[in-house]
């Protein structure tokens, strides 16, 4: 058999390759996405080799240089503290767009075990689970973020499992829903036939066949998130202020002095958030046509 | 059939799905989907199950298995001539009468999983029921799939490179892998077009053979259960109606509806007409079932004793020919 199966295995990688192939070029082909992706790849990238594109420290205070406009030694100028805005805006990328993925991460992975369980379960647990979800909806959501910020306290971490409670209630709806018809399915039932664990129906016979609506959902909330995290940090309820973040550099810009007279202060971090948040919207619109025919 | 031997007896069945409304979901009713079924199974045959749709065949056969927790009665099952009642099985017992009963679904195009390729699917219950090694595991599968006439090579496809027809037998095959002693056929063939439906049905007649299996063949084509099996059971409304051996029922049906059924299949001859027997009416609803005979409102030979006395299934003439009407019961 094993000759044979090296062959068939050629032929199937073949087969998977060109299936794969073709998914990337009708992804290729959409140019919003690309421009979306590459944007995304562009500050990430940025984000992380920080320190190899600027010299100064984000958290350098230099009373003597407060507010200057951009010239070359500061390519974006310096906030009311003396700051560099171009390390600041690069340093505080890592945090921003860490919180967002993390958040829709633990968020989706939340949402995802809890649909499972309700919908291939069903019963009162799936009955309490979706009043459960829908008090999370009912409640004003910047309320409820602010609430749980008060009680657990800011910090990055902090801010994460916030954006993961605040989060589940998207991906739970549409896992439960379609466990709830897939649970019918026959495979299912010749998995349960054959004795398998009900744990290993859940997710690795049924979630596979879900998975593509999560990942597209997912990167939508990675943008709401970013959105989510700038305003936290403007109201001054995110990351700590010490912590240069998206939403933190914004802060500086609260008075109409600032607004009227320091541009970059407001523009450039303002600026980069949009791009970014538009970017990551294009790729998810892409990412779904290519894995979600069905949503078109 | 020489020697025979019992391989599932199951005693007063019951299957009855609650019926909930209102927001407290407070139980108003009960479809009775199988209602107090007793039934012997011989090691080796293959019994047939026919009605109509709604009567309760399917449920039976998931019961059987153990894929619904019966309400009620008993199944015992012959471990090597001792007989233990799966109902009051824990789930490890249960895991391991896994092996010796399994089960072919009707709907081939979603009895594989989309995502998984063949090779992935046979392997994973074989990985539950411990095969560990590789290699033994790609014994079986080949082993399996020769049975069903199927390249092992196929094995790394997905599901949807196949058509119906290899698909079921792909199932056949599946359900194979564990060496079970019965397997329940649930319309195996019912969702194939016609000339497939003979390739595959022969196709099982010759694994049972090769193999020793028993078969419970559920199914509401009368001409595919009359050619599969020694006997057959006929149900109506979640109650058996008839026993009788294969060539027996179609010779001498007794209960008026199994009369009724049989009329119904077509005869591929020009000139002859044949009477048909029409029940007047719908079945009833298996929530509210009539008292009495449940066929009682649409049964030509309706006494008054039909309506109040539901008849119990009773030999006719002292033979295996068994019927549950009281046409049959009273005189004898």
């Amino acid at each position: 058999m094993s000759s044979q199966t090296s062959v068939f295995e050629q032929a199937n990688k073949k087969h998977a390759s060109s299936l794969l192939r073709k998914n990337i070029r009708k992804f290729v082909n959409n140019r919003l996405a690309m421009i979306g992706l590459i944007c995304v790849v562009v500050i990430v990238f940025t984000a992380v080799f920080a320190p190899l594109l600027t010299s100064y420290d984000p958290n350098k205070i230099s009373l003597g240089e407060k507010n200057t406009s951009p010239c070359m030694e500061h390519l974006l100028g310096t906030d009311n503290l003396g700051r560099d805005v171009f390390a600041r805006v690069l340093y505080g990328g890592r945090v921003s767009v860490f919180v967002s993925v993390m958040g829709a991460l633990m968020g989706s992975l939340v949402g995802m075990v809890l649909g499972s369980m309700a919908g291939y379960f069903g019963g009162k647990l799936d009955m309490l689970l979706v009043r459960l979800s829908e008090i999370f909806q009912t409640f004003p959501e910047m309320i409820l973020i602010m609430i749980l910020v008060a009680i657990l306290g800011q910090g990055v971490g902090n801010l994460v499992l916030v954006f993961c409670i605040t989060g589940w209630m998207t991906t739970f709806r549409m896992v439960r829903n379609e466990f709830l018809a897939l649970r019918g399915e026959t495979y299912v039932q010749v998995c349960e036939a054959f004795g398998m664990p009900k744990a290993a129906i859940m997710f690795k016979q049924i979630l596979p066949n879900v998975l593509s609506p999560v990942i597209v959902s997912a990167t939508v909330n990675v943008a709401g998130f970013i959105l989510s995290e700038a305003s936290l940090s403007f109201l001054g309820v995110g990351v700590p202020s010490s912590v240069p973040t998206w939403g933190n550099i914004l802060n500086a810009a609260k008075s109409v002095e600032v607004v009227s007279n320091y541009w970059w202060l407001w523009a450039v971090p303002g600026g980069v958030i949009s791009i970014f948040v538009l970017a990551i919207n294009f790729f998810g619109d892409g990412l779904r046509d290519v894995l979600d025919p069905k949503q078109q | 059939m020489a020697e025979k031997e019992l391989i599932f007896q199951i005693k007063n069945l019951q299957m009855w799905f609650p019926v909930r409304k209102g927001f407290l979901r407070k139980t108003t009713g009960h479809v009775k989907a199988v209602d107090d079924v007793s039934l012997d199974v011989y090691k080796g045959e293959t019994l047939g199950i026919v009605g109509e749709s709604g009567c309760g065949k399917s449920t039976l056969g998931k019961t059987i298995m153990m894929l619904n927790t019966p309400t009620g009665g008993q199944v015992l099952f012959n471990y090597e001539g001792q007989f233990k009642d799966i109902t009051k099985f824990t789930s490890q017992e249960l895991f391991q009468f896994r092996k010796k009963v399994q089960m072919v679904f009707q709907d081939p195009y979603s009895a594989l999983n989309p995502l998984k390729k063949i090779y992935t699917a046979f392997e994973e219950p074989l990985k539950v029921h411990g095969v560990n090694s590789k290699e033994e595991r790609e014994k079986i599968m080949e082993d399996v799939l020769k049975m069903v006439n199927i390249q092992p090579d196929y094995l790394l496809r997905y599901p949807h490179e196949f058509s119906g027809g290899q698909r079921q037998r792909l199932c056949i095959a599946r359900a194979l892998e564990v060496r079970p002693e019965v397997l329940i056929c649930d319309e195996p063939v019912s969702a194939l077009d016609v000339s497939i439906q003979a390739q595959v049905l022969n196709l099982m007649k010759k694994i049972q053979k090769d193999l020793g299996l028993t078969y419970l063949f559920i199914a509401h084509d009368l001409s595919v259960v009359q050619y599969m099996s020694n006997r057959i059971v006929v149900m109506y409304l979640g109650k058996i109606v008839e026993i009788a051996d294969s060539r027996a029922l179609y010779d001498e049906p007794l209960h008026p509806y199994t009369r009724a059924l049989l009329s119904a299949i077509p005869v591929p001859q020009i000139h002859q007409e044949k009477k048909r027997i029409v029940l007047p009416g719908e079945v009833p609803s298996p929530i509210r079932k009539p008292a009495g005979c449940a066929l009682h409102p649409r049964c030509p030979h309706c006494m008054e004793k039909c309506k109040q006395v539901d008849p119990v299934l009773t030999r006719y003439k002292d033979g295996e020919h068994m019927v549950a009407c009281h046409l049959y019961g009273a005189e004898s």
